[in-house]
């Protein structure tokens, strides 16, 4: 013993690794354990604070301004200001670092404000008190105290204060009920056991005398695994060892109830706890708009460098003559004359930089963060998305991926609870050929499945009866359902028994609820588990009890539970349930073909098929069990892999008893909104777990497939009879031909019924599929290429028999395919959260299976139907709103910026900004932004009713459509177009003659102001003509912010203000006005800006309208012919809405 | 839904029904069709087409005369005088004649034109103090930094008026000479104040304080002259104490900084009190008298004296008027084509709308 540890150690400290141990040595009460058992190791382990908080008072300003420039614009932007700072720069540091501080302000306002919210809410928990006890007694201390290895008494309706391995509770049988709501919102108790030989340390007085230690890996973020041991120390003999498990760890954050108190020993605090391990963020997703939008600035950081790469060379060339460079009336000082050349150039160019660095605005930034921000909440507050059984409306995990959601190319949802209610039947079971099925009304009563089963060979004899109820039983037994009494859920009472007090089940599987409430109505009640032992009322009203010895609990990979019990009269029962698929090869007897055949059937209809086997062990057997099971879990390394080969070893030979059916309904409209998913032109797959013929019957159930869809399987079926090479080129085959047929339909103009194809492929072979061969000779390499094509080219794809990790495998798949489709994937429960996490959007479903999905997801709904209107029209709308957005900001900068660019050739490159600095300054933050960021809130191009009757709307928008290289080119040269337009137009006004009647002249900032002038009123104008949708809000602001620009110049060019060095703009706005001349160019240059983009509109209308502009067309001329219907309807209509 | 619901039972945290949170606020959708953007540029073309031809006929009405001086005739000598820009102290004048074809009607403008002169570069522009030149005492004293290096002179001494702009003032003065036909030589008559902006005169530029109760001249003590000027700021018109200082017409019409390099600034406007002058400038011959001091030559500028009339519109400017009718015509093309396109694809679009 002492020879292993020491060895251990060794090697620990031989592999360098003395800061990461894998398991750690809790003592409990912090005591020496007795001398000489094992090495004290001394572990030293964080307190139990939880910091949740980011900052403290010291750090805020530093961490948080590094962790804002961290971000590449902001530090652009910082970069600008302090060049303005260092080099004598044409606009005054001002420009750019009073809208920088404001961004930056703001964004550390709310994050400091945020940060002092979590930091009152982590004192509150740090400084909340607990019980602990020393020397025998119950003291209290504050929560952050708290050390590892204190044992804590936790009172009912407490929350605990960090992990905890439970060791006694004030119930006999060492049990108690915990809810794990605030976790995982799973608000359904569930029970926790105490280790049997600590059970009895009742008191604080008995628990100081116990000694033990526990063994248990490091912590680690897995809320639902856990492995130690635990070593009690009686009598100073050698340690009792038993097992712990999930079962006996109570995790912080869960609440005590229906338990007086307990006594548990503290083993993972603080920041180690697992519910602050869970903290860590996500990774994050970038939309693929946020993209392009990259793609378009790195664009124009390319152009503003050339733009000032191009001015300093013209510069030093203009200045070759001595007297450009330094004329008389503008002689430098004697520094500047002594600079060194290069000094000079650089200097320039970072002035020009600095001068034209506006073409990129700080206020994109702002703006389409809070255009995501704000409008993320639309999708809260839709009323069609609020589920009134729940009482829930969606969350918005994120609002980064908004328009991501009208992008959609592949959906992959998870068939239960997802397409399906979730809201298990018990429909029929089947022992031994014959079929019972339970029926709602006559309560308990048995209807053997009549003349259409002609499987059935006589009545159930005797035998047969017996093999029936102990088919009952098993169902009875073989499960993990609690009771729950007295408990009132949405003000209904569900009782098992009427009369008696009323309680219900719960499980984690609404399938083993299912069985459970059949049984009962089949005869057999099963009551409560007590003392280990499971009470079963059965026909008679007979009390029924097993001693449960052993769960082998269900596994997604094993796919079937077992449970060993030991019967009134002494005999050892092993009973098991699971798929068909992992029963049938461990069935040595029993009736196997008609129960297969039942199976199929049912699958066939969409059920949910079990099948239920036992065998009975003698009670050397069982001992054998016993060990095997006990030496697995005691392990602490692979704990896993060893467990599942002891179960492998026992659950065999099994005989078969039956099969039982469950079903689960569809969901709500889920035919409806796969077949608008599709129309939109999305390719549906559904990831399951489930076996093939019941996913089968559910995607046709959920017209996924149609009747005329050729289904193509490739099926561990099918490749057991021909190899996986040729499957695949069969499929291509018979894929690509149709292929060929149909872009002759689409030339031949008849693309109207082609083949309909649909896949169906199984876990076993997707692995095969996407194994990478080692065999270089055949061109195994290329099976995933031949699998995408063949993908490709179907509407439907069904994958059955999933691993979870496999979902997410697929999802990467596609998502690493050569066209990078947009993927989203939606789920319910825990098995799809590594899909959810791996697609561009995850979609999660607050379904029965808890709220994992939900809290991993980027947007949860409550129902599947409530996607359609997610995607066909918050995504098209978002995707819309952006896509102008984004285009419209780099429109407006060029306006903005090009005619500064074009002046430097009047002014001789000298960097004079043609506007005034407050001009640069408010330009993007205030006489231009809010127009835009309302339209990007409110922006309808289409009603959404339209958008949602007809989805192949959706395909005008795919592909990142409205931001490609054309569209974007196209408003660049629309931006250029109208900066030359302004710059001359007033350049040629201004030629050297007077347009003032009292024959006074005006100075550069006039003409300055004129430029400006056209620009803003122009740029918001070319909103307005894109504005499809004008709300009373786009009236206040576009017409507000046009106003508030005229009010702004008199005001600023109206006063002399103290604070400022110079006064170039007084009364220079009102000059202007009061000039006919200023006022008829600047309604000439704002018509002619607009005439091109106008006519540019109506011919594309005219000559190649997209769908969406038919539909615009369409309700044109409705509104036109039925004004007052309409109007009538509308006004129906907001009266209702 | 009442309070008292709130916080309880399934449907609390029902959103709100209101029309903006279900985005169905009442709108007006309006969209480009052919229909809508037809009749509209029909009207503007027509528009477009009426006012150019009324700025056209306007500005037909306006007369405008440049007479290049900078070489001419006897300033040919001062020209090459001047080549040196600090030397100012040897006086130089010249005269140029030139010829009124036709009676200038009405007001007549009086401009100086400078060509090739960059007052837009940004060292220059910069280099001003409107502080001081609004009359604070501090800034009097002690320049802003932007002025260097007309900040100070070689003795430390406070340069008023600060800056590159002011200390290049256009400092020629012109004389114009009227010829009548029997010989004799009048003097054109000219209001040289009245030229800046009300404003900038008023309320922009102002002296230092004097309380009236001293001469202008002891606010600018221990100032110094810009160093090409000949006088100091408060002796700048020897004509009128009341427009020394900062507050000088000419100063402040030079310190309103032109957007290009070939600009004009208003001298003067004809004083129509009397002579021949009350109908405005009568056709016949002329002779501009120059105080020649201005240097063009280092950059190759020209100076002109530019006489013009003015009317609502301004002086002379073609490039409205056309602007317009060539919008308007365009206007027009595109609504032709528009048309035609609309009858031509009309139906068939149409037709594929079904």
């Amino acid at each position: 013993m002492d020879f292993s540890s020491l060895r251990s150690l060794i090697t620990r400290y031989c592999t360098g690794e003395e800061s990461w141990v894998d398991s750690r040595t809790v003592y409990i009460g912090n005591k020496v354990p007795p001398p000489g058992t094992e090495a004290y190791i001394l572990q030293r382990f964080p307190d139990n604070r939880i910091v949740s908080s980011k900052y403290t008072f010291w750090n805020f300003i530093p961490k948080n301004l590094f962790e804002q420039f961290r971000r590449i614009a902001n530090f652009y932007f910082l970069i600008i200001f302090l060049v303005q700072l260092i080099i004598d720069t044409p606009t005054s540091p001002m420009t750019s670092g009073l809208p920088l501080f404001f961004v930056i302000t703001v964004t550390a306002i709310k994050q400091g404000y945020e940060d002092w919210i979590r930091h009152k809410a982590d004192n509150a928990v740090n400084q909340c008190p607990v019980h602990v006890i020393q020397r025998g007694k119950v003291e209290r201390k504050q929560s952050q105290k708290l050390q590892v290895g204190d044992i804590v008494q936790v009172k009912e309706n407490e929350t605990f204060p960090c992990d905890l391995i439970l060791l006694s509770t004030s119930r006999e049988d060492g049990t108690c009920f915990v809810t794990t709501a605030s976790l995982d919102g799973e608000s359904s108790h569930k029970t926790y056991y105490a280790v049997q030989d600590t059970k009895a340390f009742n008191t604080a007085e008995e628990v100081e005398t116990l000694h033990a230690t526990i063994e248990c890996e490091q912590p680690q973020p897995d809320l639902y695994k856990f492995v130690g041991r635990i070593n009690i120390y009686l009598d100073r003999n050698e340690p009792i060892a038993r097992p712990l498990g999930s079962e006996n760890l109570l995790l912080r954050g869960a609440t005590l109830k229906n338990t007086e108190y307990i006594h548990a020993v503290a083993i993972y605090t603080g920041m180690e706890t697992k519910m602050a391990l869970n903290y860590q963020s996500k990774s994050q997703k970038r939309s693929a708009v946020e993209k392009s939008m990259n793609a378009y600035l790195i664009v124009y950081l390319c152009i503003l460098i050339s733009k000032a790469l191009i001015n300093t060379v013209l510069k030093y060339v203009w200045q070759a003559n001595p007297n450009r460079d330094e004329p008389w009336y503008n002689q430098k000082t004697e520094t500047e004359r002594q600079r060194h050349v290069l000094i000079r150039a650089f200097t320039d160019f970072l002035a020009f930089m600095v001068l034209f660095n506006y073409i990129i605005p700080v206020s994109m930034y702002v703006t389409v963060e809070m255009q995501k921000f704000l409008g993320s909440y639309f999708i809260l507050w839709d009323d069609d998305m609020f589920d009134e059984e729940l009482g829930e409306r969606p969350l918005v995990n994120t609002s980064d991926l908004n328009e991501e959601l009208g992008q959609v190319e592949y959906v992959f949802t998870d068939k239960t609870g997802t397409l399906t209610e979730n809201n298990m039947e018990l429909r029929e079971c089947c022992v031994d050929g014959h079929v019972y099925v339970p029926h709602a009304i006559c309560n308990g009563q048995i209807l053997p499945g009549a003349a259409e089963m002609d499987m059935i060979d006589s009545s159930p004899g005797i035998d047969g009866k017996e093999r029936e109820e102990l088919f009952f039983r098993a169902l009875c037994l073989c499960h993990t359902v609690q009771v729950k009494e007295e408990e009132t859920v949405d003000g209904i009472k569900r009782g098992i028994h009427q009369g008696k007090s009323t309680s219900f089940y719960i499980s984690s599987s609404p399938d083993e609820v299912a069985l459970v409430e059949g049984m009962k109505r089949l005869g057999f009640t099963y009551l409560r588990l007590k003392d280990s032992h499971m009470e079963i009322l059965n026909r008679e009203e007979e009390m029924e009890r097993f001693e449960l010895l052993e769960v082998l609990n269900f596994d997604s990979v094993r796919r079937r539970m077992s449970v060993i019990v030991r019967s009134s009269s002494g005999e050892y029962y092993l009973f098991c349930k699971g798929a068909d698929s992992s029963i049938f090869p461990r069935v040595v007897s029993g009736k196997v073909e008609q129960v297969r055949a039942r199976v199929e059937h049912n699958a066939v209809e969409g059920l949910r098929t079990l099948c239920v086997a036992y065998k009975k062990l003698t009670h050397e057997e069982y001992e054998q069990t016993c060990h095997l099971l006990s030496s697995a879990k005691l392990c602490l390394h692979e704990c896993d892999k060893k467990l599942a080969e002891a179960y492998d070893v026992i659950e065999k030979d099994f005989i078969l008893l039956g099969a039982t059916a469950v079903e689960d309904r569809l969901q709500d409209k889920a035919a409806d909104t796969i077949e608008s998913l599709h129309k939109a032109g999305m390719k549906v797959w559904v990831l399951t777990g489930d076996k093939m013929e019941t996913a089968a019957a559910t995607c046709y159930a959920s017209r996924l497939f149609h009747r005329n869809t050729q289904i193509l399987e490739l099926t561990t079926k099918r490749t057991e009879e021909q190899s996986l090479h040729d499957v695949l080129f069969d499929l291509s085959r018979t894929v690509l031909r149709q292929h060929g047929s149909m872009t002759r339909d689409i030339f031949s103009g008849l693309s109207g019924d082609y083949q309909d194809y649909g896949l169906i492929i199984d876990g076993a072979t997707l692995s095969a599929v996407l194994k990478p061969t080692r065999d270089v000779t055949s061109n195994g390499g290329n099976y995933k290429e031949i699998f995408l094509e063949i993908c490709r080219n179907c509407s439907a794809v069904l994958c059955c028999r999933m691993a979870p990790l496999q979902k997410a495998q697929i999802v990467k798949l596609i998502k690493a395919s050569k066209e990078h489709p947009i993927t989203l994937a939606i789920g319910d429960g825990a098995n799809d959260v590594s899909m959810i996490l791996e697609a561009h959007v995850g979609i999660g479903i607050m379904g029965k299976e808890g709220r994992q999905a939900a809290r991993n997801s980027d947007y949860a709904i409550t129902k599947f139907k409530h996607l359609k209107k997610m995607l066909l029209v918050h995504g098209h709308y978002y995707y819309i709103r952006i896509a102008e957005l984004v285009q419209y900001f780099f429109y407006k900068n060029v306006c903005f910026i090009f005619p500064q660019f074009l002046y430097q050739f009047f002014c001789g490159f000298s960097q004079q900004p043609l506007y005034d600095t407050a001009y640069l300054t408010l330009y993007n933050i205030s006489f231009t932004s809010l127009p835009i960021l309302l339209y990007s809130l409110m922006e309808q191009h289409i009603n959404m009713d339209i958008l949602k009757r007809d989805p192949s709307l959706y395909r005008d928008i795919a592909k990142n459509s409205l931001l490609r290289w054309p569209t974007f080119i196209y408003w660049t040269l629309l931006g250029v177009f109208n900066a030359v337009v302004f710059f001359f137009g007033a350049v040629f006004l201004f030629d050297n003659t007077t347009f003032t009647s009292n024959g006074q002249m005006f100075g550069n900032w006039t003409f300055g102001t004129l430029v400006f002038t056209v620009l803003v009123f122009t740029v918001t104008l070319k909103l307005a003509l894109d504005t499809h949708y004008w709300t009373w809000i786009n009236h206040f602001v576009i017409w507000g912010s046009l106003l508030f620009y005229v009010i702004f110049s008199l005001l600023w060019g109206g006063i002399i203000w103290p604070f400022l060095n110079y006064q170039r703009m007084y009364y220079v706005f009102m000059q202007m006005l009061s000039s006919g001349p200023a006022w008829l160019s600047i309604i000439l240059l704002i018509i002619v800006c607009l005439l091109p983009d106008v006519v540019k509109k109506v011919l594309c209308r005219a000559l190649w309208p997209t769908t969406t502009e038919r539909i615009q067309t369409k309700r044109q001329c409705l509104t036109a012919e039925q004004s007052t219907i309409f109007m009538l309807s509308q006004t129906s209509s907001s009266v209702s809405f | 839904m009442g309070k008292k619901q709130a916080g309880t039972g399934p449907l609390s945290r029902r959103p709100d029904n209101s029309a903006f949170k279900q985005q169905r606020l009442p709108a007006w959708s309006p969209s480009l069709t052919a229909n809508t953007v037809l009749p509209t540029f029909y009207i503007l073309s027509l528009v477009c087409l009426l006012l150019g031809i009324w700025l056209l006929i306007t500005v037909e009405n306006t007369h405008e005369l440049k007479v290049d001086y900078t070489k001419a005739e006897t300033c040919e000598e001062c020209f090459s005088l001047r080549k040196s820009a600090i030397d100012s102290t040897t006086a130089c004048t010249c005269t140029v004649s030139f010829h009124v074809p036709k009676t200038f009607p009405g007001d007549v403008f009086f401009y100086y034109g400078l060509r090739n002169f960059h007052q837009n570069l940004r060292r220059y522009m910069d280099s001003r103090d409107d502080a001081q030149m609004v009359g604070r005492k501090n800034n009097l004293k002690t320049p802003s930094s932007y002025c260097a290096p007309f900040d100070y002179d070689a003795d430390r001494n406070p340069i008023a008026p600060c800056g590159a702009v002011a200390n290049s003032m256009f400092n020629d003065s012109l004389t114009v000479m009227y010829n009548p036909m029997d010989g004799s030589k009048i003097q054109v008559p000219l209001y040289r104040k009245g030229i800046a902006w009300y404003t900038d005169k008023n309320v922009k530029f102002r002296n230092p304080p004097t309380n009236n109760t001293f001469p202008l001249q002891q606010a600018f003590e221990r100032t110094t002259r810009p160093l090409y000027w000949q006088r100091p700021v408060y002796e700048l018109d020897d004509t009128d104490s009341n427009n020394n200082g900062f507050i000088n017409d000419d100063l402040i019409v030079w310190m309103r900084e032109a957007a290009f390099p070939n600009f004009k600034k208003l001298y003067g406007v004809l004083n129509r009190a009397q002579g021949p002058f009350t109908e405005g400038l009568p056709a016949g011959n002329y002779t501009l008298s120059i105080n020649y001091n201005f240097p063009v030559e280092p950059f190759r500028g020209r100076k002109e004296l530019v006489i013009s009339t003015v009317t609502w519109f301004g002086g002379q400017n073609y490039f409205l008027p056309i602007a317009y009718l060539v919008t308007s015509g365009l206007i027009l093309v595109t609504a032709v084509v528009l048309t035609m396109v609309y009858v031509k694809v009309g139906k068939k679009g149409k037709n594929m709308e079904e």
